[in-house]
Parts: C-alpha cells; sequence; structure tokens
C-alpha cells in the first residue's frame, strides 16, 4: 500500500465525513432529537382505570400533534388506578379541565394519550392533576359485550348500550 | 545508574571493551541454552560469533540487545548491564544499538526511503531536508541511493539486507549487531555484504557483532572469532588462529566435514537393531 | 472408564484454565495499550492511517450489506405488518431493527471479519518477520507505535461504520417499502420520528458500536501478538479472531442491551 499521504487523508476525510452525516442523517430524519430538546417542559398526571398497554415514552397527542410523552406509569395502592406522569412541552398550555383518554393509533397500534381540551380560564401548571379521564378500550371487553348484545337481539331488542368500560 | 541526558553524557571512562559478557547463563523453563559464556569485543573491533544452527547465537544477540534477561551473569554494553537497566534505560541504549535482523525485518508498508528515515522521525526532531539528506547519505553507503522509492516486496533478498544495514546505521550507533547477514546470498551479494560490514566498521567506526555459520566468509573479514557449540564456547581467537586449530570441532567446522564431534547422525538407537536385524 | 471420564474432565479443566489465562493476559494487553496511548495523540497521523485501513477499506462491504439488510427488512417486515393492516408501522420496524441493534451488531460482525482478520495477519505477519523485534530494538515500543494506532482506528472507525449501515439500511426499507411497495411516504417517515429516540435509540446505538470496534480490534490485535510467528500460526490466529470477536460482540451486544433499554420500551 504505498498510498500518497494526501490521498489517505483525503480518504479518511471523505469517510469521517460520510459518517457524520449518516449519524446526523439518523438523528434528524429517522429520530426525534429529545437529548437535544432542552426547552422546558412541564409535569401534569392523570390517574386512569385501566391504561390497557400504555407504555412509558408513549406520546401524548392533542388534536392529533406530539405536545409530550408519558415519563412515569405508577399503581396507585390506594384508589386501584393506574398514575400517568406526562412531560408537556412548556409551549402547550391547557386548561385545567382538560381531559384525557387513552386511544390506540390504528386497531392494533401503539397506545398514546390524548388531551381535549377544556373551557377553563386557569391553564394547567408543573404537577397538576387531570380529574377527567377516559381508560384505555380493552379489545376483549368490547368483543365480549358485542356478542353479547348480538344474543340479546333477538329477544329484547334494541338495547341502551353502557358507558364506555 | 545516575541520571544523565542523552545530550550532555560525559564520557565515562570505562574501559576499551565495548560489549563484555561475564559468566552468562540463559534457560528458556528448564532447557539451558547458553552456559558460563564470557566474551569482549572492544571498541572498533568486528567480532564473530560461531556455531553450527541452533547453538544459542541469536540468543546472545537479544541478550545483549535487552531483549532477553540473563538466567546468571552480565551483560555489559558501554558500562551499563543491560539486564538491569529499566525500561527508559534500555531504550536509550538501544538507541545507540543498531540491529540487522536475518530477513532484514524491512517494514513492509513504508518505502525504503521511509525505512532507513524511521528512526529518524521516531526519535530525532530534525528537519525534512535533513532527514533526506542522512537518509540519501545512507542508502548511498550501501549502494542504494537509487532504490530509495521502492517498496520491500520490489527487492532481492541482499537487496533487502542492505537497507537495512542502511536503517541499523542511520542513527550512528556505537554498536552493531548482524544476525546470519550471509544467510541465503549468493555468492556475489555474500562478497559485497560482507566487504560492506567491514568498511563500515572501519569508516564509521563502528563495534560489529556478526553470529553466523558462514566460516569461510567471516574469516576474511572479523578481527575475532568466538565459537559456540551447545551453550558453551569451545574457541576463540583470531581469525588465523581459528584456520590453524587443530581441535577437532573447529577443524569440522572451518572445513565443512559432514561427521566428526559434531555427528551425522541425530541420536538414535542402532541402525541394524531398528531394522530387526538385531534380533535374528 | 473411570480413567477415562478424568481424562476428560483433565481435558475440559486444561481448557478452561487456559482460556481464563488467555482472557488475563488479553485484557492486560488492552490495558497496556491504553497505557501507551500517548503517541497516538501526538501524531494523528498514526490514526489516520490505521482509520484508513480499518474503516475506508471496509467501507464497500457495509455500504452494500446494509443496502440489502434493509431491503429484505422492508420486505419481510411489510410481508408480516400488512397481516396486521398496519403497514405504516413499518418505518418504524426497520428503523428501530437496524438503529438498536443490525446496524451495530451487523457492521461490527463485518467488521470483525473484513478488518479484524487482516489486523490479526499484519501484526502475525510483522512478528513472524521480526518486524516487531526490529522496533524493540530501535528503542520504539511496538505497542504504542503499532498496536495503539489500531486499536483507536478500529474505536473510531466502528460507530462510523454502524452509522452508515443503518442509513444505508433504512434507504433500502425505503426503497422496497415506500418507492417499490407504496406504503405512505408520510407515514413511513413521521412514524419512525416519532418512535425513534436520539439518546435512547440512536445515541446507545453508536456506544455499542464503539464498544464492539473496541472489543474487535483488541482481540484481533492480541490474536495477532500472540501468534506463533509461523504460516499455521498465523492462518489460525486469524480464524481464532473471526470467531472469538463473532463471539464477543454478541455477548456484549447483551449485555449493553440488558443494561441500556431496561424498561425503556
Amino acid at each position: 500500500m504505498s498510498m500518497k499521504k494526501t490521498t489517505l487523508d483525503l480518504w479518511v476525510g471523505v469517510f469521517v465525513a460520510a459518517g457524520l452525516g449518516a449519524l446526523l442523517f439518523l438523528a434528524l430524519r429517522v429520530g426525534s432529537f429529545s437529548a437535544f430538546e432542552t426547552a422546558k417542559t412541564y409535569t401534569i398526571q392523570a390517574a386512569f382505570e385501566n391504561i390497557g398497554g400504555l407504555k412509558v415514552r408513549a406520546p401524548v397527542k392533542s388534536a392529533g400533534v406530539v405536545v409530550g410523552r408519558v415519563v412515569d406509569i405508577r399503581f396507585d395502592n390506594t384508589t386501584y388506578e393506574a398514575i400517568v406522569s406526562m412531560q408537556l412541552g412548556s409551549q402547550y398550555k391547557f386548561p385545567t379541565d382538560t381531559s384525557a383518554a387513552i386511544m390506540t393509533s390504528g386497531l392494533l397500534g401503539e397506545q398514546y394519550v390524548a388531551l381535549d381540551a377544556g373551557g377553563s380560564d386557569r391553564m394547567l401548571s408543573n404537577g397538576d392533576t387531570l380529574r377527567i379521564t377516559q381508560g384505555a378500550v380493552v379489545l376483549e371487553n368490547l368483543i365480549g359485550k358485542f356478542l353479547f348484545n348480538k344474543a340479546e337481539e333477538g329477544g329484547v331488542g334494541a338495547q341502551e348500550e353502557g358507558s364506555a368500560p | 545508574m545516575a541520571k544523565t541526558t542523552d545530550a550532555v553524557r560525559p564520557h565515562p571512562p570505562v574501559s576499551d571493551n565495548l560489549v563484555e559478557i561475564r559468566d552468562l547463563s540463559f534457560a528458556y523453563a528448564d532447557r539451558l541454552v547458553l552456559q558460563g559464556i564470557n566474551m569482549t569485543a572492544r571498541r572498533g573491533q568486528l567480532v564473530a560469533i560461531m556455531g553450527n544452527s541452533g547453538c544459542g547465537k541469536t540468543t546472545l544477540m537479544r541478550l545483549i540487545g535487552g531483549q532477553l534477561k540473563p538466567t546468571l551473569g552480565k551483560v555489559i554494553v558501554d558500562g551499563q548491564s543491560v539486564g538491569e537497566l529499566d525500561f527508559q534505560a534500555l531504550y536509550r541504549l538501544r538507541r545507540r544499538m543498531g540491529m540487522l535482523f536475518q530477513f532484514g525485518a524491512l517494514f513492509t508498508d513504508m518505502s525504503v526511503f521511509e525505512n532507513v528515515a524511521f528512526q529518524l522521525r521516531e526519535h530525532t526532531d530534525l528537519p525534512e531536508e535533513m532527514i533526506r539528506d542522512l537518509v540519501l547519505m545512507k542508502l548511498n553507503a550501501v549502494g542504494l541511493r537509487g532504490a530509495q522509492d521502492l517498496m520491500p516486496s520490489e527487492l532481492s533478498g541482499g537487496m533487502a539486507r542492505r537497507v537495512a544495514l542502511a536503517r541499523a546505521i542511520a542513527l550512528d550507533p556505537m554498536l552493531v549487531m548482524y544476525d546470519e547477514p550471509f544467510a541465503g546470498l549468493d555468492p556475489i551479494s555474500l562478497g559485497v555484504a560482507g566487504d560492506l560490514i567491514r568498511r563500515l566498521t572501519d569508516t564509521l567506526g563502528l563495534t560489529s557483532l556478526v553470529v553466523t555459520h558462514d566460516v569461510q566468509e567471516s574469516l576474511k573479514i572479523v578481527d575475532y572469532v568466538y565459537f559456540i557449540s551447545e551453550g558453551v564456547i569451545v574457541a576463540q581467537g583470531t581469525p588465523q588462529e581459528i584456520r590453524d586449530s587443530d581441535l577437532p570441532y573447529v577443524h569440522q567446522f572451518v572445513h565443512g566435514e559432514e561427521d566428526g564431534p559434531v555427528p551425522f547422525h541425530y541420536p538414535a538407537p542402532a541402525y541394524a537393531e531398528e531394522l530387526g536385524f538385531g534380533h535374528a | 472408564m473411570l480413567e477415562h471420564v478424568a481424562a476428560i474432565l483433565r481435558r475440559m479443566g486444561a481448557r478452561v484454565i487456559n482460556s481464563v489465562w488467555r482472557l488475563g493476559l488479553a485484557t492486560r494487553f488492552f490495558f497496556l495499550t491504553l497505557l501507551y496511548s500517548g503517541t497516538c495523540f501526538r501524531r494523528p497521523h498514526l490514526v489516520i492511517k490505521e482509520i484508513f485501513s480499518a474503516g475506508v477499506l471496509s467501507l464497500i462491504i457495509i455500504l452494500v450489506s446494509g443496502l440489502f439488510v434493509g431491503m429484505v427488512l422492508g420486505l419481510q417486515g411489510y410481508e408480516t405488518l400488512q397481516t396486521y393492516g398496519s403497514e405504516e408501522a413499518l418505518g418504524i420496524l426497520v428503523a428501530l431493527s437496524l438503529v438498536r441493534e443490525l446496524g451495530p451488531v451487523v457492521a461490527a460482525l463485518l467488521f470483525a471479519s473484513r478488518a479484524g482478520s487482516a489486523m490479526t495477519a499484519e501484526i502475525g505477519l510483522m512478528k513472524a518477520t521480526e518486524q516487531i523485534s526490529a522496533l524493540e530494538m530501535m528503542a520504539v515500543d511496538p505497542i504504542a507505535r503499532v498496536v495503539a494506532p489500531r486499536f483507536w482506528g478500529g474505536v473510531i472507525s466502528m460507530p462510523l461504520l454502524a452509522a452508515l449501515f443503518s442509513a444505508m439500511g433504512i434507504f433500502g426499507g425505503y426503497l422496497v417499502g415506500v418507492v417499490l411497495i407504496g406504503v405512505d411516504e408520510g407515514a413511513f417517515w413521521s412514524q419512525m420520528q416519532a418512535a425513534v429516540d436520539f439518546r435512547d435509540d440512536i445515541l446507545n446505538g453508536v456506544i455499542k458500536s464503539a464498544v464492539f470496534g473496541g472489543v474487535v480490534t483488541v482481540i484481533a490485535l492480541y490474536e495477532g501478538y500472540d501468534a506463533p510467528p509461523t504460516a499455521e500460526g498465523v492462518s489460525r490466529a486469524t480464524t481464532r479472531t473471526v470467531v472469538s470477536s463473532s463471539l464477543a460482540i454478541l455477548a456484549w451486544d447483551f449485555v449493553l442491551t440488558s443494561f441500556m433499554f431496561r424498561g425503556a420500551s
């Protein structure tokens, strides 16, 4: 390998530049840049009866826009409910009577927390807890109910639907 | 040893002997390779260490270069006991030694020029022009200035060894050791190599140690000869004394006789017995 | 009978002791390499040369394999996801599996067989032809001059190669998924972006591959340095480099993964 020093330097330069370019591509185009999202955030909590398959780091969306992430999920020993902590970007303000629901993107997709803004004048701040929540729809319950209704349809006719579980 | 820097080393009033070996023994694990060796090489002398293959000649060189440590005894080079030096001092001493390996051991990923320039780049901060001049001077001394841009793979065995010699003398060492410099050379290269070693020793004021089994070529050029057999020195003297020696071993070696004190046969049971004739 | 069992046990014991012994020597070798790395930073050109032989020369195989692995992932992932009607998640599948696992691991395996084996052979031959010995006699420490630059060359090259592998793979997945099959392009990228986290996925992948680079080069250099200076010795050392560094990559991958992604997903 009797390569000229300058040619070798050039190749190594091209290689390093390409490698860093690939990293940059991964960081910007493929991933979300959370490490450098040093933007201010605030954390709120919500208690759910059932969180289904919700995971830490699941997105928190409002009107379909990602406004934050789930940072912690705990089980409350006194109320037997799941306490979900969410970190929201501080540029997103929500009224105190905002409601939270656990939804699924697509039929079998990832689960996320959807926030539905209320009408209050006061805004949520760090550490606040959401009052109105709606847990995950558990598919097995839904199917069970559907079959139950089908079976009853013949006899009693149209029954009033129960509230969502 | 007192701490001295390379630049202002006061010439120590050491003896005339550059290399002095006293009662040296060396063993690999439990195999005794060298035993009770005593030898000296005076400054400016060209000394040959001879013996048949596997007699411990190369081991002796590694002991002088500090790559091995003596089991017993001392190797003293320029007044310093090599086996007792720490890493720094040993490396400082080695900068003033050159070694020519059996097949050159040139760095295969560098050109001839870079090979010779290697130590200058590693150990000095000389400007590029000066390195160039020094390298060309050394290459000229071995007659290969024209080959400076070749790669080691493009050289013949004799040329590679001459380049290695130029590399070994790049830092103007006080001592140069040659490991089998004549092995595998054609008669012309052989003569060239022999002359070169003699000439460099004289013109550069070096002390040279040649380890070899080529008796005829080395007897022509050296000042003094040590014969080693099975780890001990069996004979020593000037070339003339060696030629005239009637010691059986030396006689066999110098005249290349097949059988003698060094037997042709490896130890074995009696031939007839092994072929089954013994129990007829 | 009993002596047969004893013989087998003895052989097993000898092998274990030998392995532990070699592991210890390799560890010592690794620390020596770190200790003598000063020269590399004073003379970066030594490292640049090794980045060339470790990184640039592995570039083609990394890029081509990355592209194909990504295309296969796109195809297989689509087949599977389509059954559940969630083809849009193809981007997530391709990106996460590449960035977290396949990128660092497969790139490191390729690196071990391309650059690692070459390193072992090179050092082994340098030893066989007494070049290492010559360095010592020229008062140049071979660990500092020959081993350390190669080590750092590997540690620096490996994350870059893994990133290129992943990027190429995602491009391959995109080609098959979006261009060929027709998955919605917006969904492909946006779902991917929502699911892949810079620190948890990409940065961890980079750390992984740097560790793999270090592991592979230490094994390769140690095997070369330790090889008996014969043709057979060097060829066996080369084989051992590929086998043991592949195993080491997978073992380290498990260890690192269990620390990095614990509870994250």
